[in-house]
């Protein structure tokens, strides 16, 4: 396992670099906006990691809920984190590209506002897990997250069931899209899908050490002759 | 429409500073997880 994250980390960084020639050079020039719509292959694959790390944060806590296994509370404060940190991304992102096409970096429509819910649902959690000492801060959090997944379908949707301003969804959405671009979109997915997962990943063992810290700290203090109850 | 090229540049600029910015977290984490273990390691010693 440990000579795995090594290569991966190589290959998926090399993913990235093709990933990112594919956005600037190969996908077409849209006719409307011109270059700045290359924003779309970080901003949609952004936001199609966040869903699915909230996704797997959802399936982990409802885990956690059911079984009680500390791996699965590992798995769902990982996700949860690196799921924020791609949805700032999209909120970041999608301004920048919103100011040049539609004149303004942002508006209150449905799906702008329920991503920023999103976004403040997530950062909510991570501070509970943050800032909580209760014994009870894993189970608190797990049931805030299993609730906050629902938000995420709500802002796949927002644009089918109410007026925006925002284009409609690539996948599963009333609008079309040239294959190359689609190619390209793709392409860049597989590569932050591959990235978010070795990010994970790193932040899983350096989670399960701290973990294992505390604990040897916890029995230190235990058998210290000095202060601790023997 | 003008260029976009500031702004794209932006948009991709910003999103591996974000990316950046958390690995550094990440691996400044684990240095310091790394001191507490070697504290750990040393006979009788605790941080």
């Amino acid at each position: 396992m440990k000579r795995a994250f090594p290569i991966l980390g190589v290959l998926t960084a090399l993913l990235l670099i093709y990933a990112l020639y594919q956005a600037l050079v190969v996908a077409p020039t849209e006719q409307t906006m011109g270059d700045v719509q290359r924003i779309f292959y970080y901003h949609v694959p952004s936001a199609w990691t966040a869903f699915l790390l909230f996704f797997v944060n959802f399936a982990a806590s409802l885990l956690y809920l059911i079984k009680r296994k500390p791996a699965a509370d590992i798995v769902a404060l990982v996700s949860a984190e690196v799921g924020v940190v791609f949805c700032t991304v999209v909120l970041i992102t999608g301004p920048i590209w919103a100011r040049p096409v539609w004149g303004i970096w942002w508006t209150w429509d449905m799906r702008l506002t329920s991503t920023l819910v999103l976004w403040l649902i997530y950062v909510s959690y991570l501070f509970l897990r943050r800032f909580s000492s209760s014994g009870e801060t894993p189970v608190l959090a797990a049931a805030l997250a299993v609730l906050g997944a629902l938000c995420v379908p709500f802002v796949y949707f927002s644009i089918w069931f109410f007026r925006t301003q925002h284009p409609q969804p690539v996948m599963g959405g009333g609008g079309s899209i040239d294959p190359r671009m689609l190619h390209v979109l793709l392409i860049n997915w597989l590569a932050f899908s591959c990235f978010a997962f070795l990010v994970c990943w790193s932040r899983y063992r350096l989670e399960k050490l701290q973990r294992d810290v505390d604990q040897a700290h916890a029995l230190a203090s235990l058998l210290d002759p000095r202060g601790g109850v023997r | 429409m003008k260029s976009g090229i500031p702004y794209l540049f932006a948009a991709y600029a910003v999103t591996w500073i974000i990316h950046s910015a958390y690995l550094g977290t990440i691996v400044s984490r684990y240095s310091q997880l790394k001191r507490e273990i070697e504290q750990l390691k040393k006979p009788g010693g605790r941080s």
